[in-house]
């Protein structure tokens, strides 16, 4: 079932100019899929498309179900004063719902989640004592929160080091294989995206140039 | 001390600055956590120049209630800041600088037309104690109990917000009208607390107090109650010596926030190291 729809989208930073011309594209529930291209190709303006952060100004993109998103670590405030707990809470909060207080089902839910990814020990401490791949855990954790079917993902292993990758792609691949979550992911590592992923978008000046399984990209590629 | 805290609160005009004060000083500290973390440091002050430009000219006018007149104004401004602050088109601070001094010039214009630079508008640009009248005890209660409900209703979305606003938007959370709230909230609190602060230092309430309770608070909930308290604190022992020493209130509350953010500087490096 398709969780995700785009029809004949284009999306333009101005008026006069394209980022992204004629984008059609639909992902499904239960794929692992990976969005690759060169810097400026329109991956991450892509997603924040998607996400409604940017505005578009043809076209449709249908949305089915709640997302979670991971942005980039550059786009987050690593120095801000609050701890693993409070950032992973955050992902529980609905507009419709008149909370003061977070339920116990908000709290449960996120105890799960830390437990999930091995944070529930270090809950207490704040967020900018943590390490580049530990904050990539919290974050990822803020979007389970939020939803356990589809999160999107900006560059999620951008600038740390190859222990803490591979430890984020496993965690990316159990959510995938073993919870059944929708995973998108912009990346530039084309190698593990083959690997992990079951679908490879790739884009160059604004537009998809391929759109195929990892095991028929890598055939292509070889 | 004792005897100079006791003659204090004999005299009600004393009172009444410590009740508007410490509600105005705690409004502002909690505002201020999320505007000094989302970076819109700035706004308070030039949100503080348009209240005396707009003030002024109300004077200049002839009208007698004056907060009625500039607490629309100041919201409007504020909301209009925090939209170029996402507008990449313009410099935030470029544009808060345009505003504030532009504001500060109408109004400095206005009153050289008008009254001339009397006490009141001293009163204005430096702040003063004895300027609290009790319909400003009055409003100032009530718009604090607003200000503090609104801010705990909100707290966790103001939270989620502050911390990131393109995931919240993602989640689907209006940003937009909690972005505008933190605005209202910060302009009323400004035109309030600037009669007895001062046009000129009313924005340090803001600021002083979140930077000093993040250099030892580890988690957003206690950066700000601490926030809180530190505002509270720095007012109280502010309001203390500038009766006794006959300072201004506004520069004696702002001295006092430094020496306290200074110290807690030096603490946070003896820790770290």
């Amino acid at each position: 079932m398709s969780i995700i729809k785009i029809e004949n989208m284009s999306f333009g930073y101005t008026n006069s100019s394209e980022t992204l011309t004629n984008i059609n594209m639909e992902i499904n529930e239960g794929e692992f899929v990976a969005i690759i291209g060169e810097n400026g190709s329109g991956k991450s303006s892509l997603i924040k498309c998607i996400l409604g952060l940017n505005k578009i100004q043809k076209g449709k993109i249908v949305v089915n179900d709640r997302i979670g998103y991971l942005p980039q670590l550059t786009e987050i405030q690593n120095n801000f004063p609050a701890t693993i707990e409070e950032i992973v809470l955050s992902g529980t909060i609905p507009d419709n719902v008149f909370k003061i207080f977070y339920t116990k089902d908000d709290r449960k839910k996120a105890e799960d989640v830390m437990k999930k990814l091995n944070l529930y020990d270090m809950r207490k401490k704040c967020f900018d004592e943590l390490s580049g791949g530990q904050r990539q855990r919290v974050l990822i954790a803020r979007a389970l929160c939020s939803t356990d079917k589809i999160i999107i993902l900006d560059e999620p292993v951008n600038s740390l080091d190859s222990k803490v990758v591979s430890g984020i792609y496993d965690i990316l691949n159990d959510l995938y294989k073993n919870k059944g979550i929708t995973i998108v992911m912009v990346s530039h590592d084309v190698e593990r995206c083959i690997k992990y992923c079951s679908r490879i978008i790739e884009m160059e000046n604004g537009k998809i140039i391929k759109d195929i399984n990892s095991k028929d990209y890598k055939k292509k590629e070889a | 001390m004792f005897e100079t805290i006791g003659e204090m609160f004999k005299l009600s005009f004393v009172n009444r600055a410590i009740i508007v004060g410490s509600l105005v000083s705690l409004c502002a500290a909690l505002l201020g956590v999320s505007l000094v973390l989302k970076r819109y440091s700035n706004i308070g002050d030039g949100l503080s120049h348009v209240g005396f430009g707009i003030t002024t000219v109300a004077v200049g006018l002839g009208a007698t209630a004056t907060l009625p007149i500039a607490i629309p104004v100041v919201i409007i401004v504020a909301i209009l800041l925090l939209k170029v602050g996402n507008n990449h088109k313009i410099k935030s601070d470029s544009a808060i600088a345009i505003i504030s001094s532009s504001a500060l010039a109408i109004g400095v214009a206005v009153t050289s037309v008008t009254s001339g630079l009397n006490t009141d508008i001293c009163n204005f640009m430096f702040g003063s104690i004895l300027a609290m009248s009790i319909s400003d005890v009055i409003l100032s209660i009530a718009v604090s109990i607003i200000v503090l409900f609104l801010f705990v209703v909100y707290y966790r979305k103001l939270f989620a917000v502050t911390f990131d606003e393109d995931y919240s938007k993602a989640i689907g959370l209006k940003t937009g009208r909690y972005t505008n709230l933190i605005a209202i909230l910060t302009a009323i609190v400004i035109v309030v607390g600037m009669r007895m602060m001062g046009t000129l230092l009313i924005s340090s309430i803001i600021i002083f107090p979140a930077l000093t309770a993040m250099k030892i608070c580890k988690s957003y909930k206690r950066v700000v109650i601490g926030s809180g308290i530190i505002s509270v604190f720095c007012f109280l022992v502010g309001i203390f010596f500038s009766y006794v020493y006959n300072i201004s209130t506004g520069a004696m509350i702002v001295i006092v926030n430094l020496i306290l953010f200074l110290l807690f500087t030096f603490l946070d490096k003896v820790i770290k190291e």
